[in-house]
């Protein structure tokens, strides 16, 4: 394979297609077709982008709310810069407390004196905020899956565990967290009760709840995958008098893997989205809390603050699913062409 | 899904003992339910020798499918019986080797994957280094040494057939079945692997059942060609030995006057066996519905009432 063959590929493989005509661009492959695949591709959305945000900025002054005009895109990447200023402003503030620690500690045990250790409580970040927000939807996420997984795989395999657990699926499956959450955290107290927990009650309530939530999409397509393994690959492990477990690790899993991908995939997304509105409730430290703290702030920034937390909701949950993607690329055979 | 189960119930009694390596006898099978039944098979008797190359030829349609896979044990037969060495066989098994149409290879495996699946578990007492010296003697064979780590979706067709003919050789079968493994091959990819399938045949002489509807690809390879009138209640014909010297060329072939008759004689039969069975499915009467056309200007029933 080439270098340029590799590159493209690897381009592909990362999901990032839209970058490979530059590539044969640069290598001299056809400039013409490739200068119009690019305009064509980055132009449109480009010019699309420009729209909206031309016409978020005429309407939003003449919309007047009780807390103020709506802000403009100017105002919230105003509001957007401040965020991050603040943290490079708080992450100083932790150093130099961090030194004027150090220092003190010297002089106490320079005089005998017993020292015991502080640690620095300023408010979490709006970068922090996001890593927790993450940490808490990969935790659900990673439950979720460890239980939908296994679980699609029963269904497919046995009708009669699908017939069981199916009525329970359906009725599960279109339950809102909003509706979970409450529950969960009543659980949660009741259950949790360590006197040094290595995790927040609020994290796991929201963690639990985005589970409960974003098992049904991995669960439902695994037991497809599952269910509709080729009759072909079937018969070879007939042929072959492959055990039982034999054929669902070599044959029937292999199969259904790219299925289990997508269902996983969905599931990260339909996570993400659940986790804002459980954060919110449950106080969880993260994006979601972050938004409701702001609404109950009814500053002047208050709406600015909440867009800013949208765009970067919105982005973080394009680069996870374009993540998810990649993964599935991994995992996935070339049906097609078999 | 359904995952392999042996059915005992298929050792069916039989009056005498059979006398050949692999026999078929009075074997028929049905599909459907009692009202729309379709006799698929009837009464098919076949006995084959070790190491012979028995050819059965058939048009598209004719229950050739069912057949093989009535060999291999992938379904049970209504009745009659199917023995190996005189043992009935117990539903499907690598002492008979399948070689599917479809190549029905894995996918997600490479070449070598695919054939290391079946030697891992059918010579699962071996070492692991006997068993990759098995597998990659398997892939040469087939010659397809250079592609060994290749997957199925960068093979050609051809290629693909032969993994799946060295999957099925490297298990070391009784008996090799081969379902109209060359059919969805072009022209020239298959006389190819017509070559190389005597070539392998050759070498250690596998009792063979080759499926084709191909009656040149059957004279090429077979030792006994046996027709299999069209179904439904197909059976099979009879046999028409084939006692070309070989190695056989098929370019001298085609001047050869035996190759020429016989092939006319399977020929012939074949479409006289067709001709009767096509004049036989219309001798019933059909009786079609008593309809008139709707009148679309008349005024309609309402049906609320």
């Amino acid at each position: 394979m080439s270098n340029r063959a590799r590159v493209i590929r690897g381009f592909e493989f990362a999901g990032l297609d839209l970058l490979v005509p530059f590539v044969r661009l640069f290598a001299g492959e056809d400039p013409r077709e490739q200068l119009i695949t690019i305009t064509r591709s980055f132009g449109i959305p480009i010019i699309a982008m420009a729209a909206f945000f031309g016409i978020w900025s005429a309407v939003a002054a003449s919309v007047q709310t009780s807390i103020g005009a709506v802000p403009g895109p100017r105002a919230v990447w105003h509001e957007a810069s401040n965020l991050v200023e603040e943290h490079y402003e708080e992450r100083q503030k932790a150093k130099d407390f961090q030194v004027r620690m150090e220092t003190l500690k010297e002089k106490y045990l320079a005089q005998g004196k017993p020292w015991k250790e502080r640690r620095y409580s300023g408010k979490p970040t709006y970068f922090d905020q996001i890593v927790t927000s993450l940490k808490t939807v990969f935790a659900g996420f990673v439950l979720a899956s460890l239980i939908a997984v296994p679980v699609g795989i029963l269904c497919g395999l046995s009708e009669t565990f699908y017939l069981a657990v199916s009525p329970l699926i359906q009725i599960f499956k279109p339950v809102s967290p909003l509706a979970w959450l409450p529950i969960v955290m009543i659980m949660v107290s009741g259950l949790y009760t360590s006197s040094d927990p290595m995790f927040e009650k609020s994290f796991i309530s929201s963690a639990v709840t985005v589970s409960l939530c974003s098992l049904w999409p991995t669960l439902v397509n695994t037991a497809l995958g599952v269910a509709s393994v080729e009759r072909d690959y079937l018969n070879v492990a007939k042929v072959l008098k492959l055990s039982w477990w034999r054929t669902v690790t070599k044959i029937v899993i292999p199969s259904s893997l790219p299925l289990i991908f997508t269902g996983l995939r969905l599931s990260l997304g339909v996570g993400w989205m659940v986790l804002i509105a459980a954060e919110m409730l449950a106080q969880n430290p993260g994006l979601g809390k972050f938004v409701w703290d702001m609404f109950q702030n009814g500053s002047s920034q208050t709406l600015a603050q909440i867009m800013v937390a949208v765009a970067t909701i919105g982005f973080i949950g394009f680069l996870l699913d374009r993540m998810m993607v990649s993964l599935q690329r991994v995992f996935s055979y070339d049906v097609a062409s078999v | 899904m359904t995952l392999p189960v042996s059915d005992p119930s298929a050792t069916s009694s039989r009056p005498c003992p059979p006398d050949s390596f692999f026999e078929l006898s009075a074997v028929s099978k049905s599909y459907g339910a009692v009202e729309s039944r379709t006799d698929v098979l009837c009464g098919v008797n076949l006995g084959i020798s070790e190491g012979e190359f028995v050819a059965i030829v058939g048009f598209s349609g004719s229950g050739k499918s069912t057949l093989i896979s009535l060999m291999g044990g992938l379904i049970e037969p209504d009745a009659g019986s199917i023995s190996l060495r005189g043992a009935p066989i117990q539903g499907p098994g690598p002492d008979r080797g399948v070689v599917f149409q479809n190549y029905s290879l894995l996918p997600w495996l490479s070449v070598e994957g695919n054939v290391a699946l079946a030697v891992d578990e059918v010579f699962s007492d071996w070492t692991a280094a006997q068993r990759r010296e098995h597998v990659l003697r398997y892939v040469e064979l087939v010659n397809l040494g250079e592609a060994l780590a290749k997957f199925p979706s960068e093979l050609s067709g051809g290629m693909r057939q032969r993994v799946s003919v060295a999957r099925a050789l490297a298990t070391d079968p009784a008996i090799l079945l081969l379902d109209e493994p060359l059919s969805a091959l072009d022209a020239l990819t298959r006389a190819t692997l017509q070559d190389e399938i005597e070539r392998i045949w050759e070498e250690d002489r596998k009792t063979v059942v080759l499926i084709t509807n191909d009656v040149d690809e059957a004279i090429l390879l077979a030792d006994r060609i046996v027709p299999l009138r069209p179904g439904p209640r197909a059976t099979l014909g009879p046999s028409f030995p084939v006692r070309l010297s070989r190695p056989r060329n098929r370019t001298a072939l085609n001047h050869d006057p035996e190759f020429k008759s016989l092939r006319n004689m399977v020929t012939q039969y074949l479409i006289e066996a067709a001709a009767t069975q096509a004049s036989e499915s219309y001798s019933q009467p059909v009786s079609l519905p008593d309809v008139e056309p709707m009148d679309l200007s008349a005024p309609r029933l309402s049906i609320v009432r």
